[in-house]
């Protein structure tokens, strides 16, 4: 059976590029002239011959026998489509398509059908989408059937159970079988079995046909249907139950993937905001830089390079870094250091840089947003079973937020920058007189904190529109979970954004997004009040002031 | 703020100051470690120790600025100040130096003055307050006691290092406390300025109780009062100058590092 | 000091004739060229060059609006370092419920003609005014309503964050969130508001029509008023004892406290007395335009207000009034002639106003002033000025 089916996938695929295939186009011929006898029961038979073939050609010619299209020319007998043209019929091939001319409605014959034959053809039809070569197309055929719920599929989904080796197609086709048994079967043994069946497959549609049979149950309450409505009340709370947990799961996801965002938006922030103690309103716009450069670097690869377009992403990473690294280190030169200890005042001054830069971005690349295509191997799903799957560009986003972390933890902690920087944020002076170039770590520090938030920018367009507005959307929230987390604190960013993401996913569906927004808004200014110092802030001797 | 309340209950023998077991600590490190002293009214007290030895963290406890995490402070033997905010404990009779002089820059010498007044602090009598004779004539009885008679109508920010220091001890007389905390009233000053303060300081403790915070032992001498050795948040000695400078303890805290 | 000047001679008197010399020729300044525009309008005939046509005065009625708005943040910044980046959130509280009334007074003649209901309550199929609606067809109510509402707001949000005493960028930060906060709430349908499109289609105010040119010079005139009165208003606070201890506060906070005053009080008192006159600035303003929706509750609203006082010079009053009208004068003026170039301007200004002119034009120019003064006579009064100026 199977090399058949192989055999016939490939004959399908020769049919596809050879238009003239003697072999196979034979086979069909004669299942269609098959179509031409007269007795219905036979031509039932000659229907299911010619849906089992699994040919392309097949559907179009049960498509045109439903619609009574086919014809036998009564001069040569052979099966042909026949399109009526005002009172002339033209005229073609139904394997090959070719034209065969005009006739009269006196030189053809119409292919009868009848009700027995009908039915044939409809399953027919439904074999041949699922007997697709696409496995994707064969799930969505039995999707289909599931749906409708069309009884006169069963015989052949019951068929193709015993036959479909695809593990991926095979759960689609017993759910859609069991959902027919379950409607349309009268012996109460195969019902109950459709409903462990269909227990053990889940999902929103189970449990919607599962609802909608319990409440149709009829008649008295038979030992029968006693048994099978605890049946399905026994799998509705299974289906239930599961369907919950995946909800959680995927809040969750949802959660820990917009926390991954929050972190990458916020980290950069944690260590200008949280080490150095600059508000850098501007932060929003390293971001957005980093995505911008995302876009230049896609496209510069798209003109020059069009086979590496794929990995155009990774290339960006360093380079995103790189550049919105300079701006910071910029402007931390012009502007940031003459401030130091005015943080009203720095924030104010930032605010007017991150104007300015959008307003840079719009005159250069226009106030539309810019497309930076997902890559393929980032595209798609992890499907983890039916009604439960995770986008790999979401799982790209928390592995990178947490590299990105790492990788900063590890140069504070790890390297003579961390150390030095550690000292002149620890005290100044001290630090100039063991020689440190304070002013040069400044310019660093602010350089690796906006570096940071130029590589989110990479992230960032993987999920959100590049455009100039991209870092404005970031930056209160941003402020928020390094805020809430505690300043000076790196687990306090990645606690922060975690709790502050997952709140807010887990809020969702209870109030709706923007509810959700303003609850954890509030709710931070409320722990504000508590704690003003955050949740991981270190207390002290007080100081004066 | 009521004083009549506590006054009647306030034996004039017992302590103006009572502090007893009180700890306080920062993510594990004790800045304060059962510390317990007693000041009597009318005295000066000098307390010393190395630095982290828990001089300031005990002020901020005194003046209500740092919780204990135990231990009792009270005021007059009455007042629980454990329970109650900087303002309040101020207006109770508390006055504090900081380390750092610390006045208003922006204001002239005469209004950083009457804005220490003892009087109404709340904001609605603040709007529609004006200076009475006797007021005005005790804010030029201060000025000539901190000798800024002719910086009166200087802008604080514009004085020189000792004479924000005598501005803020001024200040600190104008709101007419029981109790001075001095912390480090000559550090950075000269060795002149460092004299005049040092009978500004006696002068004061005719009529207040003082206690100063203080490293330079000389001044401390000075001072001719009874001294109280901190060490790690704790007291270590108590005594005369030369009692606790011969208490070998002592010797080995200041020597030993 | 000024305020032991004060003497019988009626409150308002009193409190011009304690104005210092400055705020004299502030409100001399303005009450005359509000009597300029007010001629120039009404009985200057069109083509004059003295004319002065109703688009204009509409225009300076919404600086004004700005002006007050301006004042009620450099209240609380200026004087006593407060840095709220929400304001905007008073003014758009203060707008709204003036909106309201202009909304009840449209009654049967909106698009759907029904005299109970708002025009966006009938299309959302809402059957009856919720709660909060009931009062406002009365303009008494409403003007209440434009004060109380940002100061019950400013209290409950201030008692919070003083009383744990968040100070610095961290309130700005919460203040920031705040009105973002009720940016997001505003936007939604449900709260009864007009969502993302807000309040419009005012027909009239006081039973005077809002298209008619006197009724425009009236709101004109009320700006001017209003101003004047939150001038007043602001300059007895900051030059009374209450004002020179929120000058205490912002220099040195916890000596304020260990003078024995409760700060949390004086913040508390400033920031609401400051969101009440953002609230009424609001109010003037909603007529004015036609329209109060949801986007001025926007932070980067809130910041720019900031702007205005900075580049005027904050801890001044005038200088307050005087940012305001130059930078939106400007932001009319270029966003017009150079609409690509205003963002950078605007950037620029921020910038400029916090590297090169920290005091603002009302605290740099006296400084100059004073030091040619002082280079001609000989004197050293540099130093006072200076500091003076240092606010």
């Amino acid at each position: 059976m199977r090399i058949l089916k192989t055999a016939l996938l490939l004959g399908l695929l020769f049919v596809f590029a050879e238009a003239e295939q003697p072999v196979h186009a034979e086979t069909l011929q004669e299942l269609t002239s098959a179509l031409s006898v007269k007795s219905y029961s036979k031509k039932a038979v000659a229907v299911k011959k010619l849906a089992a073939s699994g040919a392309e050609e097949a559907g179009v010619i049960l498509h045109a026998l439903m619609d009574g299209a086919l014809f036998t020319r009564k001069t040569d007998g052979k099966i042909v489509l026949g399109l009526k043209n005002e009172s002339i019929y033209s005229l073609s091939d139904p394997i090959n398509g070719s034209a065969l001319g005009q006739a009269k409605k006196s030189e053809l014959k119409k292919v009868k059908i009848n009700n027995k034959v009908r039915i044939a053809i409809r399953a027919g039809l439904g074999r041949l989408d699922l007997s697709h070569p696409d496995s994707e197309k064969r799930i969505s055929a039995a999707a289909a059937i599931f749906k409708s719920g069309d009884p006169s599929m069963l015989g052949v989904l019951l068929e193709l159970v015993k036959s479909e080796t695809d593990e991926d197609v095979l759960p689609a086709i017993v759910r859609a079988a069991a959902a027919l048994e379950l409607t349309h079967s009268l012996d109460i043994d195969a019902r109950i079995n459709a409903v462990a069946q269909l227990k053990s497959t889940g999902g929103p549609e189970v449990k919607a046909l599962l609802i909608k049979t319990l409440s149709n149950i009829q008649g008295p309450a038979t030992p029968e249907n006693l048994q099978l409505e605890s049946a399905l009340k026994g799998a509705l709370a299974d289906v239930e139950r599961q369907l919950e947990t995946y909800g959680l799961i995927e809040n969750l996801f949802q959660g820990v993937s917009l926390a991954s965002v929050l972190l990458l938006a916020a980290i950069g922030l944690a260590v200008t905001f949280g080490v150095m103690g600059v508000i850098n309103m501007a932060h929003g716009e390293m971001v957005m830089i980093g995505a911008y450069t995302t876009y230049v670097i896609q496209e510069t690869c798209r003109l020059y390079f069009p086979g590496f377009l794929d990995f155009s992403l990774i290339v960006a990473i360093p380079l995103a870094f790189a550049v919105a690294g300079t701006f910071g280190i910029l402007l931390e030169r012009s502007v940031i250091r003459f401030l130091y200890g005015r943080p009203l005042e720095t924030l104010l001054a930032t605010w007017g840089i991150s104007l300015i830069l959008q307003q840079l971005v719009r005159t250069i690349f226009g106030p539309t947003n810019k497309e930076v295509s997902t890559p393929g191997w980032l595209s798609g799903a992890w499907e983890v079973t039916s009604g439960l799957s995770f986008t790999y560009n979401r799982i790209a986003i928390i592995f990178f937020a947490l590299v990105v972390l790492f990788f900063l933890m590890m140069v504070l902690k790890r390297t003579l920058f961390g150390l030095q920087m550690r000292a002149v944020t620890q005290n100044r002076m001290m630090a100039r007189s063991m020689g440190i170039k304070s002013a040069r770590i400044d310019a660093m520090t602010f350089g690796l904190g906006s570096g940071v938030a130029g590589m989110a920018g990479v992230a960032l367009s993987q999920i959100d529109n590049v455009s100039p507005n991209l870092g404005q959307a970031y930056i209160i929230d941003s402020f928020m979970v390094v805020v809430f987390g505690g300043v000076g604190n790196l687990w306090g960013t990645l606690v922060g954004a975690g709790s502050l993401g997952i709140a807010n996913k887990f809020l969702e569906p209870y109030s709706g997004a923007v509810l959700a927004k303003i609850f954890v808004l509030v709710a931070i200014i409320l722990f504000i009040q508590k704690r003003p110092r955050g949740l991981f802030a270190l207390k002290g001797r007080s100081v004066e002031g | 703020m009521d004083m009549s309340v506590h006054n009647k209950i306030v034996d004039p023998a017992s302590s103006i100051l009572y502090l007893d077991g009180v700890s306080v600590s920062f993510d594990g490190f004790k800045a304060l470690n059962d510390l317990s002293f007693v000041v009597q009214p009318g005295e000066m007290r000098a307390i010393i120790g190395p630095n982290g030895a828990g001089k300031t963290t005990m002020m901020d406890v005194i003046t209500g600025k740092t919780r204990p995490d135990e231990g009792e402070v009270y005021f007059r033997d009455a007042t629980d100040l454990t329970r109650l905010d900087e303002a309040r404990i101020a207006n109770l009779g508390i006055g504090r130096k900081f380390q750092k002089p610390t006045v208003f820059e922006s204001h002239t010498v005469f209004d950083n003055l009457e804005l220490s007044l003892k009087c109404d602090k709340s904001p609605f009598a603040s709007l529609f307050s004006k200076l009475t004779s006797e007021q005005y004539d005790r804010i030029e009885e201060i000025l000539e006691t901190i000798r800024l008679q002719d910086r009166r109508d200087w802008l604080a920010g514009n004085l020189s290092h000792g004479q924000k220091q005598w501005l803020e001890i001024g200040m600190l007389l104008m709101q007419d406390p029981e109790l001075l905390l001095v912390d480090e009233p000559v550090a950075g000053m000269t060795d002149a300025e460092t004299v005049q303060t040092a009978d500004l300081l006696r002068l004061i403790s005719k009529s207040h109780s003082v206690v100063v915070v203080e490293h330079d032992m000389e001044f401390v001498r000075s001072l001719n009062c009874k001294v109280t050795v901190l060490h790690e948040g704790h007291v270590l000695a108590e005594g005369s100058l030369e009692t606790v400078a011969s208490n070998p303890q002592v010797i080995e805290v200041y020597l030993g590092r | 000091m000024n305020i032991q000047k004060l003497t019988e001679k009626g409150p308002f008197v009193s409190l011009l004739m304690g104005l210092p010399g400055g705020g004299k020729a502030f409100m001399g300044i303005l009450l005359s060229a509000a009597i300029f525009i007010v001629v120039g309008n009404q009985f200057v005939p069109e083509g004059n060059f003295f004319h002065v046509p109703t688009y204009m005065v509409s225009l300076l009625g919404k600086y004004l609006c700005y002006a007050l708005l301006a004042l009620s943040v450099d209240l609380i910044w200026g004087f006593c370092g407060i840095l709220s980046l929400g304001h905007g959130a008073f003014f758009a509280l203060g707008g709204y419920a003036m909106g309201m009334y202009l909304m009840r007074q449209i009654g049967d003649r909106g698009v759907y003609g029904n005299a109970e209901l708002p025009d966006f309550m009938v299309f959302l199929n809402w059957q009856e005014l919720p709660w909060y609606w009931f009062g406002f067809e009365s303009f008494a109510f409403a003007a209440l309503m434009v004060m109380l509402v940002p100061g019950i707001l400013a209290f409950i949000f201030g008692w919070f964050a003083f009383r744990s005493r968040v100070t610095g960028v961290y309130f700005s930060i919460i203040t920031q969130a705040m009105t973002y906060a009720l940016l997001l709430s505003f936007f939604r349908n449900d709260m009864g508001f007009g969502g993302n499109n807000g309040l419009t289609d005012f027909k009239d105010i006081l039973g005077f029509d809002l298209r008619a040119d006197s009724t425009r010079l009236g709101l004109f005139v009320g700006s001017v008023l209003a101003l004047a009165f939150g001038y007043l208003v602001s300059s007895f606070v900051t030059q009374s004892k209450f004002g020179r201890i929120l000058i205490a506060i912002r220099d040195a906070e916890s000596r304020t406290r260990f003078t024995g005053y409760r700060v949390e009080y004086y913040k508390l008192s400033v920031f609401v007395m400051s969101a009440v006159l953002a609230g009424i600035a609001g109010a003037l303003y909603v007529p004015q335009v036609g329209i109060i929706n949801p986007s001025e509750f926007s932070p980067a609203n809130s910041i720019e207000i900031v702007i205005w006082v900075a580049i005027g010079g904050r801890g001044t009053l005038w200088g307050a009034v005087l940012g305001a009208i130059l930078v939106n004068w400007g932001k009319s003026y270029f966003t017009g002639a150079l609409p690509e170039a205003w963002l950078y301007m605007l950037g620029g200004l921020f910038v400029f106003s916090t590297l090169v002119l920290p005091k603002g034009i009302v605290g740099t120019f006296p400084i100059f002033y004073a030091n040619i003064r002082s280079k001609l006579s000989g004197k050293s009064e540099t130093r006072q000025a200076t500091e003076a100026g240092d606010i």
